[in-house]
């Protein structure tokens, strides 16, 4: 490399100096403003927000949905990666279009459309009526958001890593007369194990924190359908300001553990090769 | 491979019909649903409801708040990637780790922590309160709260570019005597051009349709601080699904088209970098 003169050491400097407080002020300061702003009248009112009962309720139902979320886009993940990967068949482009979908769309737009499909207009309404399910302002209508919302997060960081790999090894064992099961768990999963483990944390992330949509379908019933994000809403609007810090302290702890889980799974995986 | 190859990977027939029932259940119906209630909507009833003044004010809100902070994002996403791929300095991986902080950490979070740092009594507030500027409940804390969530888009699509850019070009350019304001210009910049569009096309879409962070800092006084996706809500709120919809497709209509130019741009980019 070129010897750094004086004007490039300088440029050099400058950069990382506006990265920096770049970085400093717009993503560290609000952090250390959420712990500052909750332990303000001290840790015992900072307990006391945090083990409440509804703050207990709306942690459950939090990790309720994002749960079901990484349960299901798993397995649609795995066997979407697997179908765009592993074969050829007219319609691909359009299907990866589709899966691509839910994070195009405003989250609020993602609320609306599970509105008019199981609100009070739809035409399959009175079936859920005479089945007594309820989707909108319920449970259910809370997980499907989160689900919807975070839709492609783990078959996206598959396909690519597959598509690299090409078929030929799976072709092989398929030759070889292994089944379908034994190539997946033998032969393509030992691949995308780390791009995997990628998907599940930044799916976690995304449906741990989803507020848009799920505020949408919940009708925001405390103790019923409230997330965690959407209970920092209802205190912060009711000034309840050290409350809604103290809440969030619990979702800036897990987001803090998200990004080292993140650093790492990439780390490991870059070592591994994958 | 040839269209009359015989598959010989087993399970297709499965984990397509895997693959397109979950698909269908969590995209395809929901969207179908709202194809079918807007053919039931008269077209004069769409134009009617999305030119009302509150709703064409909250649009001059939204688009010029989420354009102004990412061209921000832009600038600054620009500036964070050559930094991260281009020197070393103590504390590098750490930065590098806090640029996907807005992915991790849930929006309405970062809403209040914003609200209250530059409301008038806030850290960064007081200080441009003495200047008579005042940033959460404005515009400006509109766009602060945008720029924090778009940031991520454009440093994680330039800095793969930059970190294959090969600095021969660069060296023989300054070999030949170009200055190093000359070399960004017109050797590294038309090089990481496409790229920094493209996340500023995704991030610009994803500050279109964002809810959860601006609302605390809006404000949300109509026609001054109102965005689109609040109008969205509150029409929700009031069970007027006629013109939450027809507000809606206007927005996804312009996410669509965004995507759209993000991915022509990317392909071209990639025929003329495949070549």
């Amino acid at each position: 490399m070129h010897k750094e003169t004086f004007g490039s050491k300088l440029t050099k400097w400058v950069l990382i100096g506006i990265s920096v407080l770049f970085v400093f002020i717009m993503l560290v300061l609000p952090l250390i403003t959420v712990i500052t702003e909750a332990l303000r009248s001290g840790w015992e009112t900072y307990k006391e927000a945090v083990s409440d009962e509804y703050t207990v309720k709306a942690a459950l139902l939090t990790v309720e949905a994002t749960l079901a979320a990484v349960i299901f886009n798993t397995i649609f993940g795995l066997f979407a990666a697997w179908t765009v990967t592993k074969f050829s068949f007219r319609g691909k482009k359009l299907l990866t279009t589709l899966i691509d979908v839910p994070v195009t769309v405003s989250p609020i737009i993602a609320g609306l459309i599970f509105v008019l499909t199981f609100g009070r207009q739809s035409f399959l309404y009175p079936y859920l009526e005479a089945a007594d399910i309820r989707v909108v302002f319920a449970v259910p209508g809370i997980i499907l958001a989160t689900v919807f919302v975070t839709f492609p997060f783990i078959s996206r960081e598959l396909i690519p890593v597959l598509e690299a790999h090409g078929t030929d090894e799976e072709e092989a064992a398929a030759l070889m007369g292994a089944n379908g099961f034994t190539i997946f768990t033998k032969v393509t999963f030992p691949h995308i194990k780390w791009a995997f483990l990628y998907g599940v944390v930044l799916c976690a992330a995304r449906a741990m924190g989803e507020f848009g949509a799920v505020s949408v379908l919940s009708g925001h019933l405390r103790g019923k359908t409230n997330t965690l994000p959407l209970h920092v809403e209802i205190l912060f609007n009711e000034f309840k300001y050290v409350p809604a810090f103290a809440v969030s302290s619990i979702l800036v702890m897990m987001a803090i553990v998200i990004l080292i889980a993140r650093s790492v799974i990439e780390y490991v995986g870059k070592k591994n090769g994958d | 491979m040839k269209k009359t190859h015989k598959r010989v990977i087993p399970m297709f027939g499965l984990s397509m019909g895997v693959t397109l029932t979950m698909l269908s259940v969590i995209v395809l119906i929901p969207l179908a649903s709202l194809v079918v209630f807007t053919a039931q909507m008269s077209l004069s009833d769409i134009i009617e409801t999305i030119t009302r003044e509150r709703v064409l004010a909250s649009f001059r809100v939204s688009f010029s708040t989420a354009f102004i902070a990412s061209l921000i994002n832009a600038v600054m996403g620009i500036v964070l990637a050559w930094v991260l791929v281009r020197y070393d300095f103590p504390g590098k991986r750490i930065l590098d780790g806090m640029i996907e902080l807005p992915f991790a950490l849930p929006t309405a979070v970062a809403g209040i922590a914003l609200t209250s740092l530059t409301s008038d009594k806030g850290m960064i507030g007081s200080f441009f309160a003495r200047f008579g500027i005042k940033i959460a409940y404005t515009r400006i804390g509109i766009t602060v709260a945008l720029v924090f969530i778009g940031i991520p888009f454009v440093v994680r699509a330039v800095q793969p570019v930059l970190e294959k850019l090969d600095p021969v070009y660069e060296e023989a350019a300054g070999v030949m005597g170009a200055s190093r304001s000359r070399i960004f210009r017109q050797v590294i910049l038309p090089e990481i051009a496409p790229a920094a569009f493209t996340g500023f096309g995704l991030a610009f879409g994803r500050c279109l349709g964002e809810y959860g962070s601006v609302v605390f800092i809006a404000g949300n006084q109509p026609f001054e601080t109102e965005i689109t996706p609040l109008i969205i809500m509150s029409e929700l709120q009031e069970y007027d699904y006629s013109s939450a919809t027809a507000i809606a497709l206007v927005m996804l209509i312009a996410a669509f088209l965004i995507l759209f130019l993000v991915n022509l741009i990317q392909s071209r980019n990639s025929k003329i970098l495949g070549r």
